[in-house]
């Protein structure tokens, strides 16, 4: 879902660009307030495997194939202002080491796959798993919840941009991105999932990390 | 062992780089419906290639150029977000 140069605006590029700016200044401030000696060696594992499993393209219906994201997963271990930061990490050396994504739509990019992931899944697993007590099921049901929107939401906005820059049209770009992008949000949910459920098994204490 | 979990979590990541070249080469959600709606050729191109596409720039081996890119990679995002982590600690702890 990495947006090239070339398929936004100026004005879009720029206002975008200021909402990651942003965003990225609220989350040094909030980290900043509960960031501890654990949180530290978490920080660095989830950059590292966010970027490694966003390598792994798996194929999805006709030809078209998704990647993990990974914001759910790290909003969940560590709070939706942790993940902005380590996904703006992410997404900053994929643009500037590996030529994914544009430098220019680098903000738009943050504000989809960051922002927008980070707190739409954060949310929405809470509020499930409150509801279900937090409950063993109840947490990877939130999870799993969570991390599809997490993906639909962050191709709905990208779509967004992409009309909004006269790229392609709203009526073609809502139900094309979010079409295939509620196939590759499944493979974001049973990843989020397994993950989880390992880390619940092995050691559930670092559930317990979140910091903002 | 349990004090080193990030290890094993690092050692994940890493295999993961490793089996890299095994990822569906198919077109992602956006590239597809860019290729599809014929704006795909709108991308420019970037103004400078470190390692373009995931393939480290001089091996002929493109499995070996994608699983160096993607060690390459891990190990930099490891370290660069450990790296803020820790400035964003010590700045609390001052």
């Amino acid at each position: 879902m990495h947006i090239p140069d070339g398929f936004l605006s100026a004005s879009v590029a720029a206002a975008t660009g200021v909402i990651a700016v942003a965003a990225i200044a609220v989350a040094v401030k909030e980290t900043n307030k509960r960031m501890g000696e654990k949180q530290v060696p978490m920080m660095g594992v989830l950059a590292a495997f966010i970027f490694a499993a966003q390598m792994l393209n798996f194929p999805v219906a006709g030809g078209t194939s998704g990647h993990f994201v990974g914001a759910a997963l790290a909003a969940i271990l560590l709070g939706p202002w942790a993940t902005v930061l380590i996904l703006s990490s992410v997404l900053v050396v994929q643009s500037l080491v590996f030529q994914d994504g544009g430098l220019l739509a680098l903000g738009a990019n943050i504000t989809n796959m960051g922002l927008i992931a980070a707190f739409s899944s954060y949310y929405i697993y809470k509020g499930i798993d409150i509801l279900f007590k937090n409950s063993k099921g109840g947490t990877l049901a939130g999870a799993g919840v969570g991390a599809w929107f997490s993906v639909v939401l962050a191709s709905l906005a990208c779509a967004a941009e992409l009309s909004l820059s006269g790229t392609s049209p709203w009526v073609i770009a809502i139900p094309a991105m979010g079409g295939v992008h509620m196939l590759i949000g499944v493979g974001e949910g049973l990843i989020t999932v397994a993950v989880l459920s390992l880390i619940m098994a092995t050691r559930a204490d670092l559930l317990k990390l979140q910091v903002a | 062992m349990k004090s080193k979990w990030w290890i094993i979590g690092l050692s994940v990541a890493l295999l993961l780089a490793i089996i890299s070249p095994i990822a569906s080469k198919f077109p992602d959600g956006l590239d597809r419906f860019a290729e599809d709606h014929e704006f795909v050729d709108k991308a420019v191109e970037p103004a400078f290639a470190v390692v373009p596409d995931y393939s480290f720039p001089g091996i002929t081996n493109e499995a070996t150029a994608t699983i160096i890119a993607g060690i390459l990679g891990t190990l930099i995002l490891f370290g660069f977000a450990f790296g803020l982590a820790s400035l964003l600690k010590s700045k609390h702890e001052a």
